[in-house]
């Protein structure tokens, strides 16, 4: 009996009964990743409208990037606020996070809320509402301003990550601690912390992209001099179609691409 | 930690203990008064602040202009009308086509569910402003999909793709997919095998043990992945402002226009008070049907 012919479910449907499953399901996965990846083959083209396939291949482009300074400053500002929300929003969200784990009770599944609220509220009203406050004290166009809001939307993704780390922790392991005389704080720096590494990682990466990736807010709280790489591209996008922009989107997904990557990798060796 | 034993025991320091405990968890709890700080500065004040102003009139008073004109004008209704649509339809074509793929990494073996998966992490983890830059190129007049369906022989002239609501519609879809796909996932793996054998044993087919069995297992990931994506819709902005070519008009867009337009901070702060109560409804509204933490949990 070939594989084919083979019960494929609880069913007893066979893979030859599936096929269809099976070709509509490399349909909708080409759909995802094609339209995802398409910018890369582009933007090595010659030519100044963007073809597929391109019919001359160079790294026209690439060098436009590098030799505009409107596009350098603004990625130097983006990795600037990436990494400076990195360092805050992770010793913020893995605090809360397992302050209100370790707490417990009502009161701290209500500050858990709260703190989740940046992740419903929609991002436009959070944008014109810091636009309007910051805009008041002086932080609209201000590296720290822009590191504040993109904080506050990072620090839930750094919370559910450490959160549901700490589930699978078992706590107790700091009370042994702490019953063999270590204090509160070093036995969570020196047993818990270790073992939430990888979590905590993940967490801040996570961080970093979120800043780094993020549109609306940085088209109100960044300007001038401290422009984002993405306030950058989303004015460029409106006026039209300039192929730098691909050899920019290239980058972009080779740099998220390269940090989730790792992280599996990192993951499956730690799974291990 | 509180530990009740520590009440009970009647100790010569139980009141120090107590006293130690309630300090240890006080110091606990301030973990996360920085990130309340943060929300605090970053979203109370200055969504308090807009809600004030959507009560204020040009010259400062108590008023509901504001409201008012967004019940009088048309050109509103028309805003809500559109947004409400798209959401709806990006929801809807997101099930259509989110569902037979989940399904299908539901049904393989685990160990290869992590090549397959990776289709679908792999837009998720691309930066939105890419995705959208790459619709934007590919439907263009003379792009890849109308040279490819020409090619084909499915349409003879370019059609226009781009700059109107079938551009965003595609692009919203696609970036909403893995949204719907990644919780929808989880609730069908969640779903017990002996479910559909006993299905099998007791006679169904295949096809009724699916629809029977499987689909009404499966919807509490289908309503939770739908309520994300309805109420990330909602409030949309870049793709349907890049894709939409100023043709599909959605509440965040007509925000920033009122700003940018007539910087008329009354009207648009209403607009914002209107967009955040509709995506509480919709969340309240959920939150009958299933657990709010468990849809939080599955956003990422």
């Amino acid at each position: 009996m070939s594989w084919w012919q083979k019960a494929a479910s609880e069913t007893q449907v066979t893979h030859r009964q599936r096929v269809w499953l099976y070709i509509l399901a490399t349909i909708i996965m080409f759909l995802l990743v094609i339209p995802t990846v398409i910018v890369i083959p582009m933007s090595f083209s010659e030519s100044q409208y963007l073809e597929f396939p391109p019919r001359e291949w160079s790294l026209r482009w690439y060098h436009e990037y590098l030799n505009t300074p409107r596009w350098v400053n603004a990625t130097i500002t983006s990795f600037k606020v990436a990494t400076l929300t990195m360092l805050v929003a992770t010793p913020f969200g893995t605090m809360a996070a397992y302050g209100l784990f370790v707490s417990g009770g009502r009161m701290s599944k209500m500050l858990f809320f709260t703190l989740m609220t940046p992740m419903i509220v929609p991002v436009i009203l959070i944008a014109i509402g810091t636009f309007y406050v910051f805009g008041r004290i002086g932080l609209v166009n201000s590296i720290f301003g822009l590191v504040m809001a993109h904080t506050v939307l990072s620090v839930p993704i750094v919370m559910i990550i450490v959160t549901s780390a700490l589930r699978t922790y078992d706590l107790n392991q700091e009370r042994v601690a702490q019953s063999l005389g270590s204090t509160r704080i070093r036995a969570f720096f020196e047993i818990t912390l270790p073992q939430l590494k990888f979590s905590i990682v993940t967490a801040a990466l996570l961080a970093f992209l979120t800043s780094f990736d993020e549109v609306i807010i940085s088209i109100f709280l960044s300007g001038g001099g401290n422009s984002t790489l993405t306030k950058q591209m989303f004015s460029a996008l409106r006026d039209y179609i300039d192929p730098t922009i691909a050899a920019i989107s290239t980058l972009m997904i080779l740099l998220s691409t390269g940090l989730m990557l790792s992280l599996q990798i990192l993951g499956g060796r730690g799974a291990r | 930690m509180a530990s009740p034993e520590i009440n009970k025991i009647e100790h010569l320091n139980a009141d120090k203990l107590l006293a130690a405990e309630r300090h240890e968890n006080l110091t606990i709890f301030a973990l996360s008064l920085p990130a309340l700080i943060a929300v605090l500065v970053v979203i109370v004040i200055p969504v308090g602040w807009l809600f004030s102003l959507s009560f204020l009139d040009s010259s400062g008073q108590l008023s509901l202009v504001n409201y008012q004109k967004m019940i009088e004008y048309k050109s509103y209704a028309r805003v809500f009308k559109t947004t409400f649509n798209v959401s709806i339809l990006t929801t809807l074509l997101c099930i259509l086509i989110g569902y037979p793929l989940a399904y299908f990494l539901s049904q393989i073996p685990r160990r290869y569910v992590g090549f397959f998966m990776l289709t679908v992490l792999l837009p998720f983890w691309t930066s939105l402003l890419v995705r959208t830059y790459a619709w934007l190129v590919m439907l263009q007049r003379n792009g890849l999909i109308n040279n490819f369906a020409i090619d084909l022989g499915l349409w003879d002239t370019p059609l226009k793709l781009a700059h109107n609501l079938n551009g965003t519609l595609i692009g919203m879809v696609h970036i909403m997919l893995p949204f719907l796909i990644l919780p929808l996932y989880a609730a069908m793996r969640r779903i017990d095998p002996h479910a559909l054998q006993a299905a099998a044993n007791l006679g169904a087919t295949p096809v009724q043990a699916f629809w029977q069995i499987f689909v009404p297992l499966s919807l509490p990931g289908v309503v939770a992945g739908s309520l994300i994506v309805f109420v990330l819709c909602l409030g949309f902005y870049v793709t349907p402002a890049v894709l939409g070519g100023g043709r599909v008009i959605l509440v965040s867009m007509q925000i920033t226009a009122i700003l940018e337009d007539q910087f008329n901070w009354g009207a648009a702060s209403a607009l914002g008070v209107v967009l955040l109560v509709l995506t509480f409804a919709a969340l309240f509204l959920a939150s009958r049907f299933l657990k709010l933490d468990e849809v939080m949990f599955g956003k990422r």
